[in-house]
């Protein structure tokens, strides 16, 4: 327990990720510290995202995995009292200095949450709210990008006679797969995933993890999840976290059949968490 | 401790029997006592209307609508009134309104635990109780005074100061009510806090902040005191803001208590358009309110 984790030499582990094809990183963490007031949730975090590749981060409840996802959008920005140290570098810029345009970096990085999120109003508009914040768009081009996001999001079938109706009337999955299309529209480069699919029924969790698998081939994912076959079916690389710590990192394969962690072991076999 | 409990000794058949008849009898006898003061309180309400009904329909005519208030024997109407009412009952919550709204946007989203936004929601929520009199007398001493006589704009100010705290309490608590992954959603996909604020969260309360302006009207639309301070009212017709101006409650109050059998006739009419000009008002905004959601 009292072992730190990932000493410098293991550090690129995560950007050499997928069938050991190198990929380069799409965002780099570095000594990332996190603090919920003068609790720190996370300690010395060192894991790099590879561009166009899904990366799984798994671990008990409490671990600091959303925490961290929360970090790669500023969205910790929202409450006072929490912070990160650190570097989260992407493009050659540190992402959490405090003078980066949230917005725009938002608009980089897109985040799915846990329960599905429609805005009161059509769907439609849910997915137009997002272009309209960063983009002009013609009435035609505006038509287009939705019947484009809502196509990729695997959902333009179930609505194109509905577009003007409540997506409130949506059921939970195509509710998901709503906020995924509203999430794209926006034309991001990487998408957070929260347990996507922790409130979905099987059939949706199915549509959700395709979706997913057609969804890296542009854009690089970082996906939250509890249900470790989930990590093993959908992503190329896979993160453990334990108490705020980065345990280990390595391809999919690798982490679940040779662990190098004890900790990392026990977990994916069930012995705790 | 469940092995002990497990085998313990078997429930007695006939004391569960008599508990349980007990309590059903304890929960009819709670039951019937619901039912009494519900029937009170409705009975109130029905007689209420069977009076304003009763006295005010044989009133009813069109020379009601048609006429302004005369002196008593020739025939006036409540024209005057009607159209002061709607004036200033219009202009208080046009005031009014917007005002509330972003108090009560401020208290909820950007003055969570201040000072400054508590002590702002406790002068709300003493605004919100005190007595409408002394709303009238306030603006007497700070309008009608510098402005040299009574006037409808007056009233209307008077009555936006009413309006105010009830849309700051009702915004409030509609967009507390909002849950917290809606706003980080809007903010996730990059929208700047205030458009998430007017874009998801607005409409995401809309139902219950109407709701709230709609109570306001209500209220509004028939007080009388802060009137009698403010606009006074005015026996002729007028439309000027400038002008004492005539109101359906203040002409009630002076017309009730008058000596004139025709002007307590008007009274009754008075109140009766009154009450259901506010119930239109209600079921004609709950409508259109389904209808959006």
């Amino acid at each position: 327990m009292s072992t730190t984790m990932n000493d410098s030499s293991e550090r690129p582990a995560g950007a050499k990720a997928a069938d050991g094809a190198p990929a380069p990183a799409r965002i780099a963490i570095n000594d990332l510290d996190f603090f919920y007031g003068s609790h720190k949730a996370l300690t010395n975090i060192n894991l790099a995202f590879p561009t166009r590749q899904v990366t799984g981060m798994i671990g008990p409840s409490g671990c600091g995995k959303s925490t961290l996802l929360r970090v790669l959008n500023r969205m910790y920005d929202l409450y006072p009292g929490q912070r990160a140290t650190g570097q989260v570098m992407m493009d050659g810029v540190n992402i959490i200095s405090p003078d980066i345009d949230l917005n725009q970096l938002r608009s980089r990085i897109g985040m799915v949450f846990q329960k599905p999120t429609p805005f009161p109003m059509t769907i439609y508009d849910n997915i137009a709210f997002g272009v309209k914040l960063h983009e002009r768009l013609s009435k035609s081009a505006m038509d287009e990008r939705v019947e484009w996001s809502l196509t990729r999001a695997a959902l333009w079938g179930e609505v194109k006679d509905r577009l003007n109706g409540s997506a409130m009337g949506l059921s939970g999955g195509q509710q998901q797969r709503l906020c995924i299309a509203r999430t794209i529209a926006v034309r991001p480069e990487v998408i957070l995933l929260d347990e996507p699919t922790s409130a979905l029924d099987p059939i949706s969790t199915l549509k959700i993890e395709e979706l997913i698998d057609e969804l890296k081939r542009d854009f690089t994912i970082a996906i939250v999840t509890h249900n470790m076959q989930q990590a093993a079916r959908c992503a190329d690389q896979v993160a453990f976290f334990y108490l705020g710590e980065m345990v280990e990192a390595g391809s999919a394969t690798q982490m679940f059949t040779t662990p190098r962690e004890r900790r990392t072991q026990e977990y994916i076999t069930g012995r705790f968490g | 401790m469940s092995a002990t409990l497990a085998a313990g000794p078997a429930r007695d058949a006939r004391v569960a029997d008599q508990l349980s008849r007990r309590r059903r009898r304890a929960s009819n006898m709670v039951k019937l006592l619901c039912l009494v003061a519900t029937g009170i309180g409705l009975a109130f309400l029905a007689l209420i209307l069977a009076t304003l009904l009763w006295l005010g329909v044989s009133g009813l005519s069109l020379t009601v609508f048609t006429r302004p208030t005369l002196p008593p024997g020739s025939g006036g109407g409540l024209l005057n009134a009607i159209v002061g009412s709607l004036i200033q009952t219009a202009l208080g919550t046009a005031i009014g309104t917007p005002i509330g709204l972003m108090v009560g946007t401020y208290l909820s989203e950007y003055a969570r635990g201040s000072t400054l936004g508590n002590v702002v929601r406790f002068v709300s929520d003493v605004l919100l109780s005190a007595p409408s009199i002394l709303i009238g007398l306030f603006v007497y001493e700070v309008a009608v005074q510098p402005m040299g006589g009574f006037t409808g704009l007056a009233g209307s100010l008077a009555l936006a100061v009413i309006v105010i705290p009830i849309v700051v309490r009702t915004t409030e608590d509609m967009l507390a009510l909002i849950p917290v992954s809606l706003r980080e959603a809007a903010v996730a996909l990059g929208a700047p806090k205030w458009k998430s604020i007017v874009f998801v969260c607005y409409r995401a309360a809309l139902d219950g902040i109407a709701t709230g302006v709609l109570l306001a009207i209500a209220r509004v639309a028939g007080e009388t005191a802060p009137l009698l301070f403010t606009s006074l009212g005015n026996l002729n017709w007028s439309v000027s803001l400038g002008q004492p101006m005539a109101s359906l409650p203040v002409t009630i109050y002076q017309y009730a208590g008058s000596a004139f059998d025709d002007w307590v006739q008007l009274a009754w009419v008075g109140a009766l358009l009154i009450t259901f000009g506010v119930l239109a008002l209600n079921i004609v905004a709950r409508v259109v309110l389904r209808k959006r959601t």
